[in-house]
């Protein structure tokens, strides 16, 4: 995947990035606010899980323990110790780049499906010390927490600031993964994702660059935890379960691997469906999202993304 | 008075006169009610499909009877057990679809999320299935009515008959979350006030499968009475892996929350004997057999006791609407407050100032074999607990709203 | 008596649970090292799979009136059929990519599985009695230990050596392990690898299902059993080496004694120990405890 572009090429982007910007905007007065936080929350978590599988090429089975564990963070701060919202927010993030840091310093030492397995099995542990631990308030999980004042002066519990929190969270992360993609740092990852032997015997630490790229998308990952608690003002099991890594997964795999819009194209979709099915067929939508993740493995390993600027490549070319 | 205030009364005052007094009507003219319960997980045969009947039942009867000005529309969703689809849920219905009010709310997780979210939207939870005590005392708040059982009257009852009747030792086996917990608390406390004495107790997983190595631990302790602090699916598990185990010949068995639907599952040979505390009971006299009879028609089950206080505190609530003449959070509570129920489900029900509604319990022993003589007739009613001594006193509450 | 203040009955009846957990490890950890040794797939429907096993138990008696035993051969070939299906249909094309395609795929066959015998059946569970002739049990002293217990003991190990010895001692075992390291020169020598990779996989999802046969009576029949349990056979898996097949089965049984021990002396942590041991093996001993580097 080349990202030399010509300029025209760029300019086009821009105005794509500043189009959707303004879109966000406005969106909440079109369309039911929670619903758009939890989509961004999600599209965060998702660009952050990308950025280490789609351009690092580490596959983790195991993000969820970021996202949730950023989120009982900030909400234990928030609603236990009082905090402002953006100290909660920051506080959930650096211990999510902890534990990714962790993480990241025993699964490295392994490749491909390995790594997978190994940060499965790590982030179950995390759910199960989560669910022992009394402060998290086990199955019942860590409720009322207090929206707040950001900054002690804007009151969050209004849906729209609340929003425009989130929306700036979301903007921000996008904008570090979309910088560190496009920096010297991703482009070694890349050399690093399509041939490693090559990377190391030019000389690169590659097991350093692995752990950096861990340690920020985990950190990201955090950040749409806290966030998401503060939107919600809970945190529960299901935020550390594994099925919450596995729909990572699918998000990013739906809207194209290793696209800069992919996750969070993947992430709407996604989200969208099961909003609009839940009501409508139960547990079929579990059975749907398994059939959107096995035809995307089969036959749509671009996702959305990758097929339009695949479209739009051969357009160009012809 | 300055200018500004002046002109702000002026608009409301307007804006009042214009909506035609909005507030003394229902709002848009319909009252919505939400039943979020669980449809198809552990406690689906407790309350589930069959609260959202009940449910259904009350609507038609409240419309045939006193035929409201209002209409009214019910919505239900599946929260199964989990307390964040649970709040999220109810936060869209609150927000986006002008639901009224949240029932059913089985599971104690699930019940204190909702009621945090009722509060702060400033809607009713009205609640029939969960139960736990904190709901009334820590944790209460002036949105919430927790109407059918709680864990307190069930250890009163149980826990205070098997002790009486000569289980000095206990060991509890207790679901890990807010319900079990709360219900080894109480009936514990209870055991100890009877002269009993607590052995110790092992939590297990919620939802959880295989109990032999917490049954083996609950063997090990020698304790004359192994105490089910759990509920549904957990419970009737348990009852059958401990016969497996061969721990029921020398050691006995209480359900602290038990089903007539569980009974019906397990079987009377499995249960007989087993005392248990019930809100209701089907076959307990002329008016309840008739409103059974026709739930049962549709469910083909006889209904539990969340489901009978799903119909009786959704009927109250709609007579309460159409006293106070509107759906305005506040009225219809103080109306729910000072109507008294009298219906199949509760004689001199009441609802007090913490939430509560305390009405009259049973205490059941389940028949033999033998002595069932039909379908469904599996319950001996050896005593009858009024309403003032099921419940926990006013006087212990530790609810903030309670004046001491 | 009491050994480290315990007493050793409770210790005792914990081992022995420990032990039947253990097996249970055992078998669905050989399925899913089988199919990962031969084939590098990481079969994530393995759980769901288990559950189709006991399911079909289920269905068997209380639609068609067929026994246990029946079931217990029944259901294996069933499900293995279907495994046979899948390999067939969807698994063979991602051979020549990223392997993680393969995890993904059985990632979504598991939760279109499970998904669909939950919108069926619900979550509460079905109860499968236990056969007549295995109800009942033996006093030992020490514990009552139900019959139908350590038939599922004997069951498991049995099928675990007989598969180990099959694959390890047996000229077919040979062929599959020469097959997955080079197919080109088995083939070339007139061996139809594909066919014995259908086959290698089929019989993995078999074990699964017989697995969930044997399960039926003892957890409860409900669509979510298979992935309450995936996870710890995951990092049992690991524990005893990815591909190796005598590491599954002596780690499963293994982790299912130490959670047994966990259970008497520290029971809050006995969901966590074995992660916490697959994070120990893996610092020391990162191929795993059996497995080649």
């Amino acid at each position: 995947m080349s990202t030399t572009k010509q300029p025209s090429a760029l300019i086009k982007t821009e105005a794509l990035y500043t189009a959707l910007f303004v879109v966000g905007l406005i969106a909440p007065f079109a369309i039911y606010p929670t619903f758009l936080m939890k989509l961004f929350c999600l599209a965060l978590f998702a660009s952050a899980f990308n950025l280490l599988l789609g351009f690092a090429g580490l596959l983790s089975f195991g993000h969820a323990a970021f996202l949730g564990t950023a989120g009982y963070v900030c909400g234990l701060m928030v609603r236990d110790m009082g905090v402002t919202p953006e100290v909660g927010i920051i506080a959930g993030t650096a211990a999510a780049g902890l534990l990714g840091w962790l993480f990241g310093v025993l699964a490295i030492r392994r490749t491909g499906i390995y790594f997978a397995m190994i940060t499965l099995a790590l982030a179950q542990m995390v759910y199960f010390i989560v669910l022992q631990v009394k402060a998290t308030g086990g199955e019942d999980g860590l409720q009322g927490v207090p929206r707040g004042h950001l900054f002690g002066l804007v009151d969050l519990s209004d849906n729209v600031a609340m929003y425009y929190l989130v929306y700036a969270v979301f903007s921000i992360g996008f904008f570090i993964i979309y910088r560190t993609i496009h920096s010297p740092f991703g482009q070694i990852l890349k050399a690093i994702r399509e041939n490693e032997p090559r990377a190391i015997s030019l000389g690169y630490d590659v097991n350093k660059f692995k752990l950096m790229a861990f340690v920020i998308s985990a950190s990201l990952a955090g950040l749409a935890g806290a966030t998401k608690t503060l939107v919600f003002q809970l945190t529960s099991l299901s935020d550390v379960h594994w099925h919450m890594s596995g729909e990572v997964v699918l998000m990013t795999l739906l809207g194209g691997l290793g696209t800069i819009l992919g996750p969070a194209v993947g992430s709407a979709t996604i989200v969208t469906l099961q909003n609009e099915l839940a009501d409508k067929v139960g547990s079929w939508v579990t059975v749907i999202m398994g059939l959107i993740f096995v035809v995307c493995v089969l036959a749509f390993r671009r996702g959305i993304v990758g097929e339009i600027q695949a479209l739009i490549q051969r357009a160009g070319i012809r | 008075m300055t200018m500004k205030k002046a002109i702000s009364i002026a608009c409301t005052t307007a804006l009042a006169a214009l909506s035609g007094g909005v507030q003394a009507q229902v709002s848009g003219g319909v009252v919505k009610i939400g039943v979020l319960t669980d449809l198809s997980g552990t406690y689906s045969d407790v309350a589930g499909p069959g609260a959202v009947q009940a449910t259904k039942m009350a609507i038609e009867d409240f419309i045939a009877k006193e035929k409201p000005d209002f209409k009214i529309e019910m919505v239900s969703a599946d929260h199964q057990n989990k307390a964040d689809i649970a709040s999220n849920k109810a936060r869209e219905w609150f927000e986006r679809e002008g639901v009224d009010t949240a029932t059913e709310l089985v599971t104690t997780s699930v019940a204190l999320a909702v009621m945090k979210i009722a509060k702060e939207k400033d809607r009713i939870a009205l609640m029939s299935g969960p139960a736990s005590t904190p709901i009334t005392n820590e944790q209460c708040n002036d949105v919430t009515v927790h109407y059918t059982y709680d864990t307190y009257a069930l250890a009163n009852g149980t826990a205070k008959a098997v002790t009486k009747q000569g289980g000095k030792s206990w060991f509890f086996l207790t679901a890990d979350y807010a319900f079990g917990q709360a219900l080894e608390k109480d009936a514990s406390a209870v055991v100890t006030a009877n002269g009993g004495k607590v052995l110790g107790s092992v939590r297990h997983p919620f939802p959880g499968s295989d109990f032999s190595s917490f049954l083996l631990k609950a063997q090990s302790s020698g304790a004359q009475v192994i105490g089910l602090a759990n509920a549904g699916a957990d419970t009737t598990n348990a009852i059958k892996q401990a016969a497996e185990f061969g721990i029921t010949p020398t050691q006995s068995l209480a359900g602290l929350l038990m089903f007539i639907t569980d009974v019906h599952s397990l079987g009377l040979k499995a249960t007989q004997g087993m005392y248990l505390t019930d809100g209701f009971y089907w076959d307990l006299n002329d008016e309840t057999r008739a409103w059974s009879k026709r739930f049962f028609g549709v469910q083909k089950k006889m209904p539990t006791m969340v489901q009978a206080g799903q119909y009786s505190s959704v009927y109250h609530y709609l007579k309460a609407v159409k006293a106070a003449g509107t759906d305005d959070t506040k009225k219809v509570m103080a109306q729910m407050k000072k109507t008294p129920i009298n219906d199949f489900f509760a004689k001199n029900g009441q609802i007090r100032e913490d939430g509560r509604m305390v009405h009259d319990m049973y205490l059941m022993q389940v028949k033999k074999p033998a002595e069932s003589k039909y379908p469904w007739d599996y319950y001996h009613v050896r005593q009858v607990i009024p309403a003032a001594e099921a419940f926990q006193p006013l006087a212990q509450s530790r609810c903030p709203l309670v004046k001491k | 008596m009491e050994i480290f203040g315990v007493p050793s009955a409770l210790l005792g009846s914990q081992l022995l649970v420990g032990l039947i957990n253990g097996s249970f490890y055992a078998i669905l950890s050989l399925g899913l090292a089988i199919i990962f040794g031969l084939l590098n797939i990481i079969n994530f429907a393995h759980g769901a799979q288990y559950m189709m096993g006991a399911f079909i138990a289920w269905l068997a008696l209380t639609k068609f009136n067929v026994n246990y035993w029946v079931a217990l051969i029944a259901a294996p070939l069933l499900v293995g059929l279907f495994g046979v299906i899948l390999e067939r249909t969807m698994l063979r094309k991602l051979y020549k990519l990223d392997h993680l395609y393969g995890l993904l795929l059985t990632f979504g066959l598991a939760l279109i599985i499970e998904g669909v015998f939950r919108d069926q059946f619900g979550i509460s569970g079905e109860s499968y009695d236990v056969p007549d002739a295995l109800a009942g049990g033996i006093n030992l002293g020490f514990m009552f230990l139900p019959i139908y217990r350590a038939w599922v003991i004997v069951a498991s190990l049995t099928v675990c050596f007989g598969t180990w010895y099959m694959i390890e001692k047996t000229r077919l075992g040979a062929y599959l392990r020469a097959g997955t390291e080079n197919s080109q020169i088995v083939q070339a020598l007139g061996i139809n690898v594909p066919l014995l990779i259908t086959f290698t996989y089929g019989y993995g999802v078999a074990l699964a299902a017989f697995a969930g046969v044997l399960a039926a009576p003892v957890f409860q029949v409900n669509p979510l059993m298979g992935s309450n349990l995936i996870i710890v056979v995951f990092a049992v898996v690991v524990i005893g080496g990815m591909g190796s097949i005598l590491g599954s089965i002596v780690t499963g049984i293994g982790l299912g004694l130490i959670e047994g021990l966990t259970r008497v002396f520290y029971p809050e942590a006995s969901a966590v120990v074995v992660f916490v041991i697959m994070v120990i093996v893996l610092l020391v001993r990162p191929a795993g405890l059996f497995g080649k580097a």
